[in-house]
């Protein structure tokens, strides 16, 4: 029977190393790399989120609000609102100014309103690189 | 605010470009493997774009 090797766990890195990176990274896309002076990688992740959404409110996408009831609605409307939110100061600053877009149908709609949620999910991905980099797990 | 109007397939590749600069990005740890990641996602993206265009052209013929 082979034995499993068992390796020491590495300790979790201290909240304080990257808490703030996280949360800058989120509120204001590429920034999390702007801060870590990876200047030319946060340029292209910044440029393509924000690009991607301001798309997105071009094509009259509609945002997604949380709503509950059987389990794909609560999956598509959750989801997609996280989605939304996860654009950060994109998302905050489209609602405060106004933007009130109803679902309807069409296909430049529809993928206006999916550019809208891959901006925010896209920068999820900037966030978890930005973590990485924090952490000392990438370079 | 100017409406936008770019057919199914302007919208996918565009959809298709970021997403693949933010995956080759963020995916690999050299700028040389980023590239190349990069391109082979933005090329797969375009090949299942193009042959699910022609699997539902030809389903509905």
């Amino acid at each position: 029977m082979a034995e499993k090797l068992q390796q020491p766990k590495a300790p979790a890195p201290s909240p304080a190393k990257w808490l703030h990176i996280i949360a800058l990274a989120w509120l204001v896309p590429g920034s999390g790399h702007f801060l870590q002076k990876r200047t030319m990688r946060g340029a292209l992740l910044a440029g393509c989120v924000l690009v991607m959404f301001v798309l997105g409110l071009l094509m009259r996408g509609s945002l997604f609000e949380p709503q509950t009831g059987d389990l794909l609605t609560t999956v598509i409307y959750v989801g997609g609102f996280l989605g939304n939110l996860s654009s950060g100061i994109l998302y905050f600053l489209t609602v405060w100014l106004g933007y009130a877009q109803p679902d309807v149908a069409g296909h430049v709609h529809d993928y206006g309103t999916k550019f809208l949620v891959g901006a925010g999910l896209l920068n999820v991905l900037a966030m978890v690189d930005a973590f990485e980099i924090a952490v000392g797990k990438k370079d | 605010m100017p409406k936008l109007g770019l057919s199914h397939l302007e919208a996918a590749i565009l959809f298709a470009l970021f997403t693949s600069v933010v995956m080759g990005i963020t995916t690999k740890k050299t700028d040389r493997e980023r590239l190349r990641y990069g391109l082979y996602c933005f090329a797969s993206f375009l090949a299942t774009l193009f042959g699910l265009g022609w699997l539902m052209y030809l389903g509905h013929r």
